[in-house]
């Protein structure tokens, strides 16, 4: 039945190539924790991907009961959390996740540093790393607002301090983030979209830019 | 006789005349150009909108009779109406409020300049007639000037004594030190 489906479309769209170049690829015996446990640092970027995968999932189904708005957001998100079936378990995921995806990137970073990847002809590769890294800080740093908790509250209000102490753009930069002149109604509003459009937007073109990078690439040799 | 073939040899003065392939590129570019710059427009203008908008000054707000404030900094809170885009709230402010070296009454914004915590006034026995931040150990003297971690002094209120009453405004950078 499957088969047959998929032979029916791919005598018309010829969808094999497609697929096969993107799954037939060797990996190198120095990559592969079968034949070297140690490699399993090889693994840390897969798994940095794994859970950005999870955080994508799993916040697009906070959506469904999130709402954004100081008087609501709180509400909506103890609702969630309490009263829906495996709320505490799709919630935790992303909470938990949030900063387990910032502990896989490191260790990935961590190995590619060691490893001597980032150097020619990769470089800019690590410069688009290096672009996930920032794009990913941003995500757990608008994030964290968003329960509109006490702590969510006053972390973001002292971000905005730290803001406001950049040279010169400081205290623009403070208000552009802030969608106003205090942490309140707009800059919840604010974050909400950088946190579930914006950023997620960049972060897959970016991701994309990292995978396509390492195929043609390919992994970087063994020390 | 003229060859009219021979027309493509003839060397054209330079920057007069446009090549087909030039023509093409200039207005494909500026088209797209327009395209993308054109809705981007209203967006960006949409997302700064806040950073333009006027900022309106604030009421002054009776806070305490004049002849209850002394040279000790006493805590006195009061209400302000604050709109923040459509929500229309009233957050209780406080004010750190005494009497400086010429009488003239001012009055302290608690918020700490390191980060925006809350500071107190003598709260802490190490420093004495200080006001301390609990948070990373800012301390204040009693006209705000910052003694350490901070990188200014205190914030004060606009103040206006009128009928014997203290009423507060706007917060303003220090006015008392340096
Ligand atoms: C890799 C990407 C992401 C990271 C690192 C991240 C990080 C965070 C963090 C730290 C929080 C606060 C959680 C808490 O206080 O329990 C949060 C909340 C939230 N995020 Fe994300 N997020 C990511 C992607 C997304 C995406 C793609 C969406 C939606 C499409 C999303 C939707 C939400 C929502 C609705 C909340 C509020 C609910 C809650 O606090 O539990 N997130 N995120
Ligand atoms: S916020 Fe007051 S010392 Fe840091």
């Amino acid at each position: 039945m499957f088969k047959g489906v998929y032979s029916w479309i791919d005598e018309r769209l010829d969808i094999t190539p497609m697929w096969r170049d993107v799954a037939d690829h060797e990996v190198p015996e120095h990559v592969n924790p079968a034949h070297h446990f140690s490699a399993f640092v090889y693994c840390f970027g897969g798994l940095t991907f794994f859970i950005t995968v999870i955080q994508i999932l799993s916040g697009m189904f906070l959506t469904m009961y999130y709402v954004p708005d100081i008087v609501n957001a709180y509400y909506s998100v103890e609702y969630l959390q309490t009263k829906v079936a495996f709320g505490q378990i799709v919630r935790g995921m992303h909470h938990w996740g949030a900063s387990l995806v910032i502990v896989m990137m490191l260790l990935h970073t961590l190995r590619v540093f060691f490893t001597g990847s980032y150097k020619a002809p990769r470089e800019m590769n690590w410069v688009v790393g290096m672009l996930i890294f920032f794009v990913m800080l941003g995500l757990g740093f608008t994030g964290y607002l968003l329960p509109w908790d006490n702590k969510g509250y006053f972390a973001t209000k002292v971000s905005m301090e730290i803001a406001d102490t950049v040279p010169y753009i400081g205290p623009y930069l403070k208000e552009l983030l802030q969608g106003g002149t205090v942490v309140g109604a707009q800059t919840l509003t604010r974050f909400f979209a950088i946190h579930v459009f914006f950023l997620p937007g960049a972060l897959l073109a970016l991701l994309g830019a990292h995978f396509f990078m390492i195929r043609r690439q390919g992994i970087s040799g063994p020390l | 006789m003229s060859k009219p073939h021979n027309n493509e040899q003839t060397p054209q003065k330079p920057g007069k005349e446009m090549s087909r392939r030039q023509f093409l590129t200039y207005t494909l570019g500026g088209a797209s150009a327009f395209m993308f710059v054109g809705p981007a427009i209203p967006m960006v203008r949409f997302a700064v909108d806040p950073l333009l908008q006027k900022k309106t000054e604030g009421k002054y707000i009776k806070v305490v009779e004049a002849n209850k404030v002394t040279n000790e900094p006493q805590e006195f809170s009061f209400e302000i109406t604050q709109i923040d885009g459509w929500y229309e709230s009233k957050p209780t402010l406080v004010a750190w409020v005494s009497k400086d070296q010429q009488g003239n009454i001012f009055a302290l914004s608690p918020i700490c300049k390191h980060l925006g915590c809350t500071v107190d006034w003598n709260n802490n026995a190490k420093f004495k007639d200080q006001y301390f931040c609990p948070c990373h150990g800012a301390h204040y003297t009693r006209e705000g000037k910052q003694l350490a971690v901070a990188r200014a002094p205190l914030d004060e209120y606009k103040v206006k004594v009128e009928n014997g009453f203290v009423y507060l405004g706007d917060i303003i950078p220090n006015q008392h030190v340096q």
